[in-house]
């Protein structure tokens, strides 16, 4: 604790691992990547920052309770499995957008899913490492 | 003909709405009860649905079989997931009072709806790899449920049940690596007709062991039943009723699954092993019961000896057999809870689990000696409850298949089990109370939310004995599409083959 160089460190690796993490989010499906890793790097940069400060602060820039990321996850991805449903396809059906988005490319159902997954891999992470620091 | 989604949707829709209503164990008591009745409903439903004769299939994610994950309701699937919803609806209005507030402040309404989820998608899933899956999901939930509250005898409970439990898990995985291996595919559909055609049977034959003894675990058979009275005495008796009520039935619905539908190849041999196995479940479960004192385990060993029922009527594999096992699953999962949930308001009025230090109950509680008496005579198997008509049942397969020896042995078993209720009834109800008795609260007890699904499932109980014909009935016509693999293989498949 009160490592001045990791302090540092960690204030500017902080955003580069969070935007590396949505990046990895982006990208996966059919590359490599995906909510699952994209998730586990963004929980890094807050035990990171838990680390090299400490938890209460980590806490406090994540601003919301690690449960509720793995409660909107969890409705993210249920939300992603429903769209297919509701226009009378089964359940899960992957349906994309016909034109690419600038920087992000082709988005549709399964990179909904994604995101959910990559809130609930947060939420889970941050929730056990946190309560664990906190012992 | 999405209906067959439902009972896994409701169950996530509901951990998410109680996830959210984290702070507020009111809200989440109430949202227990909704979610818990649209369960029962949409499984209603789809039972209404597939009376028919209808086999409901929908392809998830439009990918079609046998390359994506299926679900599948057939009668018995159907059936199963009916029982789920009215042991759901009537546990959790039990929790009203049951589960105190430091475990609904810990979590315990998400988990009741995941254990839900992983139940109800391993009664509905086409494909094999995923019913494992199901299997974690349901096992993950119920680790937590039984360690949840952190008494002592809970941990030491948790982790025997865990450590048999992932023993399990492991083998189930192993199996299903040597049969993907062997067969090429996982869709158990598909498997139903490529594994007659693999040509070596030896290896098949190994493969269904593994299975058995996998799901041996689960369902806690002869000779690997032992982590279920070790364990299922520790949590709150709501808690123990759930279990009960589901996991060791998704260990025999699964044994029933694959082998009426994946290892046929030598049913001489394996279905006579597992006749055998459930003679030596009956016996053993019955006998440990008897030396038991605390209401709980002596009620955990008889969830071990009913078990052995339902196998002998797969062992038998004949329509009449199968129909005796899903009219007897009905039957044992009402009786049994109705029994953990009245030791559960015993405890609560006398202070204690122990029959030893209870008694006297029914002069001073008749109401709760009736609300004792109806599941347990119905679970030694006396007319007109619907135990009765169970084994009469299951006797009838078996002396029509020749099975005399384990007809005798179910018999005598039965004779043994009221012995065993009887106990129960000398110790807790009619012997004096004893002198170093804890003092008894009679208010504690006699609330609506635990009297209610105690009663209701005894009355369950009556109601499957008056209606012991169409019940039959409509078990024997699931039984029927059991015997027929390949309708079960044509409705997953469609046009493909």
């Amino acid at each position: 604790m009160g490592s001045i160089i990791l302090h540092l460190a960690a204030r500017y690796l902080m955003p580069l691992l969070l935007v590396f993490s949505v990046f990895l989010l982006i990208r996966g499906h059919n590359e490599i990547g995906g909510g699952f890793v994209g998730g586990l790097v963004a929980a890094a940069a807050f035990i990171l920052y838990a680390i090299a400060n400490n938890v209460q602060e980590a806490r406090r820039i994540l601003r919301v309770h690690p449960r509720a990321l793995i409660a909107s996850g969890l409705l993210v991805a249920l939300s992603s499995g429903l769209v297919g449903w509701l226009t009378g396809k089964p359940f899960m059906t992957g349906l994309w957008l016909k034109d690419p988005l600038p920087v992000i490319g082709k988005i549709g159902t399964p990179l909904m899913f994604d995101v959910g997954v990559y809130l609930v891999v947060v939420g889970v992470t941050l929730l056990i490492i946190f309560t664990l620091a906190e012992e | 003909m999405q209906t067959v989604l439902l009972p896994l949707l409701i169950p996530l829709v509901f951990i998410v709405l109680t996830l959210f209503a984290w702070n507020a164990p009111r809200l989440q008591r109430m949202l227990s009860l909704f979610g818990s009745s649209a369960l029962l409903l949409a499984a209603l439903s789809l039972l209404a649905q597939v009376q028919t004769g209808e086999i409901a299939v929908t392809q998830i994610g439009n990918w079609p079989a046998p390359y994506g994950i299926t679900l599948v309701a057939d009668l018995f699937s159907a059936i199963m997931l009916t029982i789920t919803g009215v042991v759901a609806v009537l546990v959790a209005i039990y929790s009203l009072e049951g589960i105190d507030e430091n475990r609904v402040a810990h979590g315990f309404y998400p988990l009741f709806f995941a254990l839900l989820m992983g139940v109800c998608g391993a009664f509905l899933t086409g494909d094999i790899f995923n019913l494992y899956v199901w299997f974690e999901v349901m096992l993950m939930a119920s680790f937590v449920l039984m360690a949840l509250g952190g008494e002592r005898a809970q941990l030491e409970g948790a982790i025997k049940y865990v450590i048999l439990n992932l023993t399990s898990s492991a083998l189930f995985l192993s199996a299903t690596g040597i049969l993907y291996s062997v067969a090429g595919t996982l869709n158990m559909a598909d498997l139903s007709i490529r594994l007659p055609e693999v040509n070596s049977p030896g290896l098949v034959t190994t493969i269904a062991m593994l299975y058995l003894v996998a799901f041996g675990i689960k369902a806690a058979i002869f000779p690997l039943f032992f982590w279920l009275p070790a364990s299922y005495h520790t949590p709150p008796v709501a808690v123990t009723a759930l279990f009960s009520g589901l996991l060791t039935k998704v260990g025999v619905y699964s044994l029933v699954r694959v082998f009426t539908l994946l290892f046929l190849t030598d049913v001489a041999f394996t279905h006579t092993v597992l006749l055998v196995l459930g003679g030596f479940t009956m016996v053993v479960g019955v006998l440990g019961a008897a030396a038991q004192y605390d209401m709980r385990r002596l009620l955990s060993f008889h969830i071990v000896s009913q078990i052995g029922y339902l196998l002998m009527g797969l062992g038998l594999y004949s329509r009449a057999g199968l129909a005796s096992t899903i009219f007897f699953m009905a039957h044992v999962i009402a009786a049994k809870a109705a029994l953990f949930l009245v030791a559960g308001i015993i405890r609560r009025v006398s202070g204690s689990f122990d029959l030893r230090r209870v008694g006297g109950l029914y002069r001073d509680q008749p109401w709760l000696a009736i609300l004792f008496l109806i599941p347990a005579l119905s679970l030694a198997g006396l007319p007109p409850l619907s135990g009765f008509f169970g084994k009469l049942a299951l006797v009838r397969a078996g002396l029509a298949q020749g099975q005399y020896a384990i007809v005798a042995v179910s018999l005598a078993v039965s004779l043994l089990t009221l012995f065993s209720m009887t106990k129960i009834w000398m110790e807790a109800f009619w012997k004096p109370i004893p002198e170093k008795a804890p003092s008894q609260n009679r208010e504690a007890g006699y609330k609506f939310s635990l009297v209610f699904p105690a009663l209701a499932m005894g009355l369950i109980s009556v109601v499957l004995g008056v209606l012991a014909q169409p019940v039959y009935g409509l078990a024997d016509q699931a039984a029927g599409v059991l015997m027929q693999p390949a309708l079960y293989a044509a409705a997953v498949l469609g046009g493909l083959r």
